[in-house]
């Protein structure tokens, strides 16, 4: 019989090493992808992930379990995540501020583009692009698509982890999907055969 | 409904979690609104697109690590255990030395109570009320009011000069 995610932490709780493998195991991926997919780093995803179960781990004497076993921990990488990029944006600031005027600067060459022939790079393009369209949307916009498009959770769940109401939460949705639409227009227009099962059923 | 209305339901709709009654409204307003029958079938487009994202893998370290993270842990001590927020750690130990610095700190008095008589005067002072009290008769005294002044300033050097002799006898 499968134990759900509540019994497994309550499991921890009591002391029981191997529940908290578990839940190790079943949400390392999702969590090292929600989090990559909020700093658009690797290493930094991880180390955030891993932080995220070391704080699980910390807090199992306390652990009631009062709302979704998810809820909780995704609210916890979304808090650690949002801290992550405003740190992050804050010390980029910094080292702009810093770095040395030159004058005489020539403008950056950048190089033409040459255009992408082969599949996997036209699939590797899009992806980027995808990717930064999702990174340019506001925080709370970025966290509610990530939520609601990758991790499938509903409503509810995702209103108490964002801390606001499920009709904020659809127009915030909305917003984010809007803005997305026309952002990535060009590949909406052109599709390419993506890899079935992926992602929520549209 | 309109399509200000529809924005708000139209995900919902989508992803085939609005209620009948809702799903009901959006679908009659996209049967009379072609910009929101299109957007409509933008985002269901774009979901598509949103799912070539490829999934990363997690370095084949990542469970060792969070383990040695864990292991690594310092044993908290008995005042971490109490405060578990570093917030209200910090506000508890800004309450207490702010009381600190008040309880420390001379009493500022007002301005009014600096001439206050001490206690010692104000004991003084209790001894010789029956002298005040008749003091404060004699003086709103209506017999004395009525006297001449002429007679009260001709009265008065003669009780002055009697009174030596009196002390002296």
């Amino acid at each position: 019989m499968t134990r759900s995610d509540v019994q497994l932490m309550l499991d921890v709780k009591a002391g029981d090493d191997v529940s908290f493998g578990l839940l190790l195991a079943k949400y390392r991926l999702p969590l090292v992808n929600f989090l990559f997919r909020m700093v658009r780093d690797t290493a930094t995803a991880e180390d955030l992930a891993q932080e995220v179960f070391l704080r699980v781990y910390r807090a199992r004497k306390q652990y009631s379990p009062s709302a979704k076993f998810t809820t909780w921990l995704f609210r916890i990488a979304t808090n650690l995540a949002l801290n992550s990029v405003r740190d992050n944006r804050h010390r980029q600031m910094e080292v702009s501020l810093d770095a040395p005027v030159e004058e005489d600067e020539s403008p950056v060459q950048v190089p033409a583009r040459v255009m992408p022939i082969d599949e996997h790079m036209v699939e590797r393009d899009r992806a980027q692009i995808i990717r930064r369209a999702i990174a340019a949307l506001p925080e709370k916009q970025r966290v509610a698509v990530l939520l609601h498009k990758y991790e499938e959770m509903d409503y509810g769940e995702i209103a108490k982890i964002l801390d606001c109401s499920e009709s904020a939460l659809k127009s915030l949705l909305f917003r984010a999907y809007e803005t997305l639409r026309v952002q990535l227009a060009p590949l909406v227009a052109q599709p390419v055969a993506h890899r079935a099962g992926e992602g929520r059923p549209s | 409904m309109k399509c200000e209305d529809v924005s708000n339901e139209l995900i919902a709709y989508l992803d085939r979690r609005a209620n009948s009654a809702e799903r009901q409204e959006v679908e009659a307003h996209l049967a009379g609104c072609a910009a929101c029958r299109t957007r409509a079938e933008e985002f269901r487009k774009l979901w598509t697109v949103l799912d070539e994202v490829p999934m990363i893998e997690p370095s084949a370290a990542f469970d060792a690590r969070v383990r040695q993270r864990i292991a690594s842990e310092p044993e908290r001590g008995w005042f971490a255990r109490l405060v578990p927020q570093p917030r209200l750690a910090f506000s508890v130990a800004l309450l207490v030395a702010l009381s600190v610095w008040l309880a420390g700190r001379p009493v500022d008095r007002p301005a009014s109570f600096a001439n206050a008589p001490s206690e010692e005067e104000q004991f003084q002072m209790i001894d010789h009320l029956g002298v005040l009290e008749n003091f404060d008769v004699l003086t709103k005294s209506d017999v004395l009011s009525e006297l001449p002044p002429r007679a009260t300033q001709e009265q008065a050097p003669a009780h002055d000069e009697a009174r030596p002799k009196g002390d002296g006898g």
